[in-house]
């Protein structure tokens, strides 16, 4: 494989496009709409009505509107347009509409905010390219960078423009990508790895589902490059076994880059080697921390260990290892082939470029957006997702999932970044998004994800083991209106206390939910506290009398 | 001790083998194991295929697996039962897994979860008496813009409301 076999694949398949394109969503939220039948049925009907010569109906990826589908594109003489809520009976109004014919399938507005503020850097090829052909990707200019990186650029070439570009870990932590690299870029060994975190355990985020569904070869680009980089010859990607349909794509898409010698050996004529291996997870959240989840590739127990070492010296199998997000790797194509500046021109100071987030919860509008760093809150919830539907008034936005905080309605102008998500409390995080309306209760959350939380420990170290247990406990206590306002003090003593002393991740945000929630609604939890018959503590106030037996 | 281990040690792995060489699906399992190469890191993806062969992961399954990977039956138990994925207890015909992730939870999958609790007289993670149904919870299935989500049989269905759901149910049960 060179250049002009990559050129000439290219050109051969945008040759058989054909004028009009009718382009079916088929990802796992809309197929559970039956977007596979309706797909079928366009094909049919296309045939029916003798459009064969005209119109070709592609399987594409997800178009971010999850809320409004099954979606189904069309481009037509420059122009694109957008169904909403198809069903497979509505096939022969989409295709007799291609003709002028009148349909009253519901229109999407390709113009509406939702999709307008959005700026698209992972996401770029979503619903546009076919996930399970490589000659889509290749048609608009796919596995291009791999081929610059390999043949232009040093290692360290690659690693300094990736340093440059400013990109921080998506997973969560924020850490700078470029930093990473280049600490396992210079470990001493001769075998090094590369993983890539699809364990996208957060509940409210689908974020990582979506990119490997809709553009797998994106993220098999980017972990070639990084592995060029940092030499390294193998790599695991670690995905979700509830995200079926990710692996399947993903092992066609590697099926395919090895068949077109774009993985493998000798990668673009150069000595540079390179395979992929899928590891399925089997349903642990603590497997989302990066030494549980290598761990877990060894095929043991996922339970974390102490860092240091860290990974970049002593990772798997004792060897270098790179871990990095999916959305990492998905954005180094685009640093690679537009340069490590043009990537650092989007976003604020501290944080660069685009982050993808899945909103979803009480708002109207239900779905995938990728926003530059920095866009205020308000825009995202209120402009993009519409507000709260049937005039609910919104409350709060919880990002970050059970690592996270809850940021209260007066808080929306705030900037989404690393910096100012930290301040409030709460995190980055992964990208999930869940916004609540007036009608939620905020003990309650604080309770579910604490009991997520619960369940989800692995029980290595005891503060989250056990204190876990006890803070979820007194939650329910305080929900069950059986609580005083020592349960309450107890409560935070312990949030503080696991915080600071478990071992991983998971246990240290664990109270991260608790502590938001205290301390911007704070009053939810008083208002459901019992008069202490004891008297509030340290105070020398006397027990008041008669509580005790009411 | 020693002597009584190493005594009861070769008859259940004799007991397992005469037992496996009668059922087609541990040569399907094994052929899955050569395909590893018997490495010890695919314990993991060796279980999600015996289990997708036979449902669930039962003792002597778990050590006719540890016998060919060579691992210690602890180590294999182990991670079988640190997994959620994997379940050591047979299932129902049918599966009903109701979401409970965030976007889900918000949106009243709690509610959903508790009707068909009522209607099928089980908790999650139970099988009815009859094995017809097992009722399970997942924590996100990555479906939140069509929340909440529950999966019947494998079929993800979006936008379920408690009556939706014990529709689905009720031709099961």
């Amino acid at each position: 494989m060179q250049l002009d076999d990559l050129n000439a694949i290219a050109e051969k398949h945008k040759s058989s496009r054909k004028k009009i394109c009718l382009r079916s969503c088929m990802s796992a939220g809309c197929m559970s709409s039956q977007a596979d039948v309706t797909k079928k049925n366009l094909e049919a009907e296309v045939k029916a009505q003798g459009l064969e010569a005209d119109v070709e109906v592609r399987r594409v990826g997800c178009m971010g509107f999850c809320g409004q589908g099954p979606l189904v594109g069309v481009d037509q003489n420059g122009s694109h347009g957008l169904w909403e809520f198809v069903k497979p009976e509505d096939a022969p109004a989409i295709v007799g509409a291609l003709k002028g014919n009148p349909c009253n399938v519901q229109r999407g507005d390709p113009n509406h905010p939702f999709f307008a503020k959005q700026m698209h850097i992972v996401r770029a090829n979503g619903g546009i390219v076919d996930p399970e052909r490589i000659e889509d990707y290749i048609a608009i200019g796919g596995y291009k960078a791999l081929h610059h990186a390999l043949t232009e650029m040093e290692p360290a070439q690659v690693v300094e423009e990736v340093t440059k570009s400013g990109l921080r870990g998506r997973g969560g932590a924020g850490f700078p990508t470029g930093l990473k690299w280049g600490t396992v870029a210079k470990s001493p060994g001769s075998k090094k790895y590369v993983v890539c975190n699809g364990d996208e355990g957060d509940p409210g985020a689908f974020m990582d589902r979506s990119v490997l569904e809709s553009d797998p070869h994106l993220v098999l680009e980017g972990m070639a490059i990084a592995a060029y980089a940092i030499g390294a010859d193998q790599g695991f990607l670690y995905v979700r076994a509830e995200y079926p349909l990710a692996i399947t794509r993903l092992q066609t898409a590697i099926k395919q880059a090895k068949q077109l010698g774009l993985l493998g050996g000798g990668i673009f004529e150069t000595p540079f080697t390179f395979n992929v291996d899928i590891r399925i997870g089997a349903g642990a959240f603590v497997c989302g921390e990066e030494t549980a989840l290598m761990a877990s590739v060894e095929g043991k127990r996922g339970t974390p260990r102490p860092r240091p070492p860290f990974p970049a010296e002593s990772g798997l199998w004792g060897c270098p290892t790179l871990i990095n997000n999916v959305e990492t790797f998905a954005n180094i194509t685009a640093i690679v082939s537009r340069g490590g500046a043009w990537y650092a021109g989007i976003g604020t100071e501290k944080s660069k470029g685009t982050k993808v987030f899945a909103l979803t919860g009480k708002i109207k509008n239900n779905g995938l957006i990728e926003v530059p760093m920095g866009i205020p809150l308000r825009q995202i919830v209120e402009e993009m997702g519409g507000g709260a539907p049937d005039g609910g008034k919104i409350k709060s936005v919880q990002t970050g999932g059970p690592s996270g905080g809850c940021i209260p309605a007066e808080y929306l102008d705030t900037p989404v970044d690393y910096e100012s998500l930290t301040k409030l409390g709460s995190i980055m995080g992964s990208g999930g998004m869940v916004v609540m309306d007036d009608s939620t209760n905020m003990v309650e959350i604080a309770r579910f994800y604490m009991e997520f939380c619960m369940d989800e420990s692995c029980g290595k170290c005891i503060p989250c083991r056990a204190g876990t247990v006890q803070m979820f406990h007194l939650l329910e206590k305080i929900l069950n209106r059986q609580a005083t306002a020592r349960d309450l003090a107890k409560l935070e003593e312990l949030c503080d206390m696991v915080k600071n002393t478990s071992l991983c991740g998971l246990g240290q945000t664990a109270p991260n939910p608790v502590i938001s929630t205290l301390r911007f609604f704070r009053k939810e939890y008083e208002e459901l506290l019992q008069p202490d018959p004891f008297g509030p503590r340290g105070n020398g106030e006397a027990p008041k009398a008669g509580l005790a037996t009411k | 001790m020693l002597p009584t281990l190493l005594h009861e040690k070769p008859k259940a792995v004799d007991r397992v083998m005469q037992h496996a060489s009668g059922d087609k699906r541990f040569k399907i399992l094994e052929v899955h194991m050569k395909k590893h190469q018997f490495k010890h890191d695919a314990l993991i993806e060796v279980l999600h295929k015996a289990q997708e062969l036979f449902g669930y992961l039962d003792d002597d399954l778990l050590l006719f697996v540890a016998y060919k990977l060579k691992l210690p039956p602890s180590r294999v138990y182990g991670v079988a039962t640190f997994y959620h994925f994997f379940t050591l207890k047979p299932q129902g015909k049918h599966t009903c897994v109701v979401c409970l992730g965030t976007a889900c939870y918000v949106k009243g999958s709690a509610k959903v979860l508790a009707a068909i609790e009522e209607r099928a007289r089980i908790k999650s993670g139970e099988t009815t008496p009859d094995n017809q149904l097992s009722l399970l919870t997942a924590r996100c299935i990555g479906a939140c813009g069509i929340a909440p989500a529950v999966t019947y049989d494998g079929k993800v269905a979006p936008k379920q409301t408690p009556q939706d759901a014990l529709e689905h149910i009720g031709k099961w049960i």
